[in-house]
């Protein structure tokens, strides 16, 4: 990291979250810069997704600060965090079950739509001409995950690996500027992370910098700009995906003591 | 089509006064349809937000009380010296105040539910429609306590001296409570298919999906709280207006039960489920007593059907009817749809 930095636009900054006895992010600090991939990866417990849900509003962190754009995210509820532009998905996967497809997108269009209760009431020919709007752009963004061949199907109905498309689909439909995925791949076979990735590269090319918590390491070191290893809460390593890949921390963390020594 | 199902279904509603010359039958048809107000009311709230109040007959209870108390006109003492004084107001008036007052209720409410959900909701609202009941009970001074309020004057509209129409009479009350059930429907229908309807499915489908997304949860939840009870007023002051005679058993916890049975029976979360839940479990009774069976076989044989209706129709009489239709149809999204599939993800 002694490239100058372009302007953080996600500034995490001494950043703890205690469960009880258990500090499960320890004092962490780092930023993500505008337009970048970074990952977050490390063994299960690390504190990825605790580090997640302090960042969008879902646990109150003990300590630190984070700011997005220069605004303070600390205390605010998710729902504000969302309108500043920070959208997540959820590690275990999270959809509308009971609904269609299309109407997944169209509850993820919340913040894109401005009508008012008394609007609504009334009738005014305001929200049916939104209505319509709204509409066309979940089948477009259906159709930039290439969901659209579904759109009319219940939600629990699809295959897995289509949820997860979905739940990205229903992220990007809260207009993000910074998404956060939390394993997004987790349970693809190789062909569908493979097409993962090139949606990450189409998101990616639609101006929006992503935060990415990942186990699938093909997927890490292919996607990413910068990754950032954690174990025990703490971060141990960062830096670009082939150092993050010869660092003796990060090989130990997931592999254990007697492998680096082996390894002499 | 469904335009010239819907027209036809109004014209057959509108004509019942003309050829029904049972009053009687009317009567109970009156008395349905108020309960059918006060179902479509609870289902925006159990319905598309996912929240049970099992204290809804309060908000119909304080719509009752609060439109008769207006037009009747009351003196009550606060403090030892101080007293306060209300002249009788216009029908309509005290009808407006009743779900101004519901409304604001219902604002209490959806605020606490910010802190409370599930069973403290539950819970919260059973101890609000409770502590209301006692309240009518036992403040005689406003309330006549158990003697009840009577001669609580009907509906007039109209200017004075000139046009007037009363509703003393039943059909006139009748249409009268048509009326409002038509508009209750529309505003429910317009509401749940536009954004803040969204919000609500999304907070009763998955709460930390929707806040991620931007729905801003407590908001959600007390617009649907104020609409809900402002509409159950609603119903409580057609009430209190055709009955003319309010007591404190209106806050009756099975009127509650009712309603909860109207909605889940119809089909939650459906716009047609509360109608047709109304007038199954509100007719019901009614019908049963036409067979001149003993009384208790009367209410034996409701609650099995309502048992049969729970059980084999778990998602309520309209979804499983417009399932059946699909497939009748051979519309192949919802026939290729594995039932428990959707249900286990609820």
């Amino acid at each position: 990291m002694n490239e100058p930095t372009p302007k953080a636009e996600l500034a995490v900054d001494g950043l703890t979250v205690r469960f009880g006895g258990l500090t499960a992010v320890e004092s962490m600090s780092f930023e993500v810069r505008a337009g970048e991939v970074l990952s977050l990866i490390g063994p299960n417990g690390a504190g990825k997704t605790t580090a997640f849900n302090a960042i969008t509003g879902y646990i109150p962190p003990d300590a630190g600060t984070i700011a997005y754009r220069g605004t303070k995210l600390t205390g605010l509820k998710p729902n504000r965090i969302a309108e500043l532009g920070v959208v997540r998905t959820f590690q275990k996967t999270s959809v509308f079950m009971g609904q269609s497809v299309l109407d997944n997108v169209l509850l993820g269009l919340h913040l894109a739509s401005r009508q008012t209760p008394l609007a609504i009431i009334l009738d005014l020919p305001s929200v049916a001409h939104e209505e319509k709007a709204l509409a066309m752009e979940a089948r477009r963004i259906l159709g930039f995950v290439e969901l659209d061949a579904r759109a009319a199907q219940l939600a629990a109905a699809l295959p897995y690996g289509e949820l997860r498309l979905l739940e990205v689909a229903i992220a990007l439909a809260a207009r993000p500027t910074l998404l956060l995925l939390d394993e997004p791949v987790s349970g693809m076979n190789p062909a569908e992370t493979a097409s993962f990735m090139k949606l990450i590269a189409k998101i990616r090319a639609l101006g929006i910098t992503i935060l990415l918590v990942e186990h699938d390491m093909r997927m890490v070191m292919g996607v990413s700009d910068r990754v950032i290893c954690l174990n025990h809460g703490r971060i141990i390593a960062s830096g670009s995906p082939s150092e993050i890949q010869r660092d003796p921390e990060v090989i130990r963390a997931y592999l254990g003591e007697r492998y680096v020594r082996a390894q002499g | 089509m469904k335009r010239a199902i819907t027209i036809a279904w109004l014209g057959f509603l509108v004509s019942v006064p003309l050829w029904l010359t049972n009053l009687y039958v009317l009567h109970v048809l009156i008395m349905t349809g108020i309960f059918i107000i006060a179902a479509m009311s609870l289902n925006l709230l159990l319905g598309y937000t996912g929240q049970l109040s099992l204290g809804h007959v309060a908000f119909f209870g304080l719509g009752a009380y609060t439109s008769s108390l207006v037009s009747l006109g009351f003196s009550v003492h606060l403090l030892p010296a101080w007293e306060v004084t209300l002249d009788p107001k216009p029908v309509w008036l005290g009808m407006l105040a009743g779900m101004a007052l519901a409304g604001a209720c219902g604002w209490a409410i959806g605020r606490l539910s910010f802190k409370v959900r599930g069973a403290y909701f539950v819970i919260v609202t059973i101890s609000f429609a409770e502590v209301i009941r006692l309240v009518a009970l036992n403040w005689v001074e406003l309330t006549q306590g158990p003697m009840a309020l009577n001669n609580i004057p009907y509906l007039r509209l109209g200017i004075p001296d000139l046009i007037e129409v009363s509703f003393l009479r039943k059909p006139a009350n009748y249409y009268l409570v048509l009326a409002v059930a038509v508009v209750c429907y529309i505003l429910i229908r317009r509401l749940v298919s536009s954004r803040a309807g969204r919000a609500m499915i999304a907070l009763r489908e998955n709460e930390p999906l929707a806040a991620s997304v931007g729905v801003d949860v407590t908001r959600c939840l007390v617009l649907a709280t104020v609409v809900s009870a402002a509409m159950a007023g609603a119903a409580g002051a057609l009430y209190a207006h055709y009955v003319r005679i309010v007591d404190p058993d209106v806050f009756l916890f099975i009127y509650t039960v009712t309603m909860v049975i109207m909605v889940v029976t119809g089909g939650k979360g459906t716009l047609a489920g509360p109608v047709v839940g109304g007038c199954i479990f509100g007719l019901l009774p009614e019908v049963l007593r036409s067979f001149e069976i003993g009384p208790e076989v009367q209410w034996v044989t409701y609650g099995a059907l309502m048992v049969l209706v729970v059980y084999f129709l778990p998602e309520g009489i309209v979804p499983a009817l417009r399932g059946w239709w699909r497939r009748r149809s051979g519309e192949p999204v919802e026939a290729e749809q594995p039932r428990p599939a959707a249900e286990a993800a609820r």
